[in-house]
């Protein structure tokens, strides 16, 4: 008897939790990109708490899954470090909005005994992961670091074997600055690599390279500074070698808004002004443009407007570069794209 | 089961093992039972007969009837899998068609898929475990059963299960921070001397083809061990005195007789293992170098089909490398399915041979 008024109690609980969900919270469902997780989970954490009846639920899932989950509409809204291809937005139901949150870098990171600092042209990059420069004391490499003694080993590059937005926007890059890597590797979240080893995840390939002499890998910024690694500076195209960080990405990003797509799904990678870093990002939210449900829309509406004012300021925190003032100024007006309600 | 407990003999082999332990013999005295509507000794005696109680027949009825549907759970798990596995890979049948078990390239920019080099990088990982592993367990099988006093044996076998339950990403962490600059160290004089021949042609990076089939080695060998130990222990004593008693050494019994009495049992043990080998996904992920390429050294990079699964799921964007990677499952799946079979053949074909020879 005990035992079924336990049950009957616990059952109880749950339901009255459910039945209060129900009545008074809206909940908005997400999912997609790992990179930007950290800043969302802040985000929908800190707007829950100003807006107690709004509920964001994100899923980490990977941007492939994001955007596979919001074309068949089973989330409010997907994301991806990488934007929908015209097929994929050809096959949504909705049209989907893409809205820059925050911006990332991908940097290079290497494991050379006694060497602690290397700059790195586009050729060198691309050359190292075509397998064309295999040994360090490449006369390539040497003339872009003067003054430093590089081994006279062969060179081990490090990629992700796991589909990510890293690799997306690091091939991404590549196929900007070399044309042989365009034709005959081409970018997307995994690719076929011509040389190298692959480690799962940012902590994978960090792994392999800080326990293989004279490797070359790359990782998120957010990662390299969290686990201080090496990282390489990478000569720009105005011709400076630039170190990535808040500010030299969030300059990159500054210098796309000037001619910034009606859609947003703009490359910042190889960006000409002269103090960025050329391998970064935007990260996108994707949005639908009708949400059928009304308390839905007008949450998710309310949230992308915290999110452009207060949330951006949260950003640096966590070593996300913010949007520059003129994308948040873009991306306002196109909020109001988003239609809310059954009209 | 047989239905003759008089000569537990009969059915040494597959998986009788706990039945037939000499430590579970029956308490010499019966303990007291408590009362009971119908003692079980009745039921079961009046089971076949087949006259039972209305109310029997029914609980009887309802037990076949449940009893089948968790049996047909069985067929229907694997059925929806294979199905649901054939469904999803349609757009890469369509596109490839057979040349995707023998192409080598896979490239999903250019959505090319070849599932060749995933099934040389599952099939040589595995064939380097169980080289390694079922020597090893078999050895440590027969001196934890014949050799060790009974108690040691008891106490190593717990450990050995314990073994058996560390998640295999525990294995992996291990892998990458102990067995990885092993093989590195190792395997740098290895290429230095014997690098002309194309088994140990360098780069020596310390992951890959040899570093995951030994850590797989380490993962099945508690396995093979455990199963073993148990199959050897089901051999009745009397085979053993009956040698001893001819003059045979410990060595000439173990051999000549309670391993070939054995020898089904410890076939299934190694089947067992395989079939953890082939399908261990994470571990060897975390060790292989995750590289779709097919190189006969054994300190290449390589990849497996359980581990491309693992690593381009969760990102795969396009339908056909969502196929493609459905169809490499299928693969697995048939793979599995096909070396399943043939250790049951084996088995079975042994047993028949036993049967002849008794």
């Amino acid at each position: 008897m005990r035992r079924w008024s336990l049950t009957f109690a616990v059952v109880l609980s749950i339901a009255g939790v459910a039945l209060q969900a129900a009545r008074g919270a809206v909940l908005v469902n997400g999912a997609g990109a790992t990179f930007p997780y950290p800043i969302y989970s802040k985000w929908f954490d800190e707007f829950h708490k100003r807006n107690p009846d709004v509920q964001i639920n994100y899923q980490s899932i990977g941007s492939g899954g994001g955007i596979r989950q919001v074309t068949d509409g089973t989330v409010d809204f997907g994301a991806s470090d990488g934007p929908m291809t015209d097929e994929q937005l050809a096959a949504t139901k909705v049209p989907i909005l893409h809205l820059p949150t925050v911006l990332g870098a991908v940097v290079p990171t290497f494991n050379l005994a006694g060497i602690e600092a290397l700059r790195f042209t586009p050729e060198a990059l691309a050359g190292i992961f075509l397998g064309k420069i295999t040994r360090w004391d490449d006369a390539v490499l040497a003339e872009a670091n003067p003054g430093v003694k590089l081994p006279g080993q062969a060179i081990v590059p490090v990629h992700r074997s796991d589909g990510s937005g890293t690799t997306y926007v690091f091939t991404d890059y590549l196929t900007k600055v070399s044309p042989e890597w365009s034709s005959s590797v081409g970018k997307g979240t995994a690719v076929n690599w011509p040389v190298g080893i692959g480690g799962k995840g940012n902590e994978g390939v960090t792994g392999l390279v800080k326990q293989t002499p004279n490797t070359i890998g790359y990782v998120e910024l957010v990662y390299a500074v969290q686990n201080k690694l090496p990282v390489g500076a990478v000569k720009n195209r105005g011709g400076r070698f630039v170190q990535a960080s808040l500010d030299s990405i969030t300059a990159a990003a500054a210098s796309a808004a000037s001619n910034m797509p009606p859609d947003f799904r703009v490359s910042i990678t190889d960006a000409a002004a002269a103090d960025a870093y050329p391998i970064a990002s935007f990260t996108w939210l994707l949005v639908p443009t009708r949400i059928k449900d009304a308390e839905k829309g007008r949450a998710m509406k309310e949230f992308l407007a915290w999110m452009l004012a207060d949330g951006q300021k949260i950003a640096p925190g966590l070593q996300y570069a913010p949007l520059p003032e003129a994308v948040i100024g873009l991306e306002r007006q196109a909020l109001e794209r988003i239609s809310v309600g059954t009209t | 089961m047989s239905r003759t407990p008089a000569s537990p003999i009969a059915h040494v082999g597959g998986r009788p093992v706990v039945l037939l332990r000499p430590s579970r013999a029956t308490p010499a005295v019966p303990r007291p039972q408590p009362p009971r509507p119908v003692t079980r000794e009745a039921a079961v005696q009046r089971a076949p007969s087949r006259r039972l109680a209305p109310r029997w027949r029914m609980a009887d009825t309802a037990f076949r009837l449940t009893a089948l549907a968790f049996a047909l759970s069985v067929l229907a798990i694997t059925g929806t899998i294979a199905v649901e596995l054939f469904v999803r890979s349609a757009p890469a049948r369509r596109a490839f068609g057979w040349s995707f078990l023998w192409t080598g390239v896979w490239d999903p920019v250019f959505s090319k898929f070849g599932a060749l080099p995933f099934i040389y990088g599952t099939l040589a990982t595995t064939a380097i475990a169980l080289a390694i592993a079922t020597p090893l367990g078999l050895g440590a099988a027969i001196c934890l059963a014949e050799l060790m006093p009974r108690r040691l044996g008891d106490g190593l076998t717990f450990l050995l299960e314990l073994l058996v339950a560390v998640p295999s990403v525990v294995y992996g962490l291990v892998g990458v921070f102990v067995l990885v600059p092993l093989v590195r160290s190792v395997g740098a004089p290895i290429e230095r001397l014997l690098g002309g021949l194309p088994l140990f042609a360098g780069p020596v990076y310390g992951i890959g083809l040899l570093t995951a089939g030994v850590l797989l080695a380490v993962m099945i060998v508690p396995f093979i061990i455990a199963v073993g130990r148990e199959v050897l222990l089901a051999v009745p004593q009397a085979q053993r005195d009956g040698a001893l008693a001819l003059g045979a050494t410990r060595w000439e019994t173990v051999r000549q007789v309670v391993l070939p009495y054995a020898r089904s049992g410890i076939l299934g043990a190694t089947f067992l293992a395989l079939a953890r080998a082939l399908g261990e996904t994470m571990a060897v992920t975390m060790v292989i170098g995750n590289r779709p390429d097919i190189v006969a050294s054994l300190f290449a990079p390589a990849h497996t089909m359980a581990a491309v699964l693992a690593n381009e799921f969760a990102e795969a964007a396009s339908d056909v490398h969502l196929a493609a990677l459905a169809e490499i499952g299928l693969v697995l799946f048939g793979i599995t399915l096909a070396v399943n079979g043939v250790a049951r053949l084996l088995i079975l074909g042994m047993r028949g041979a036993e049967r002849a020879r008794a």
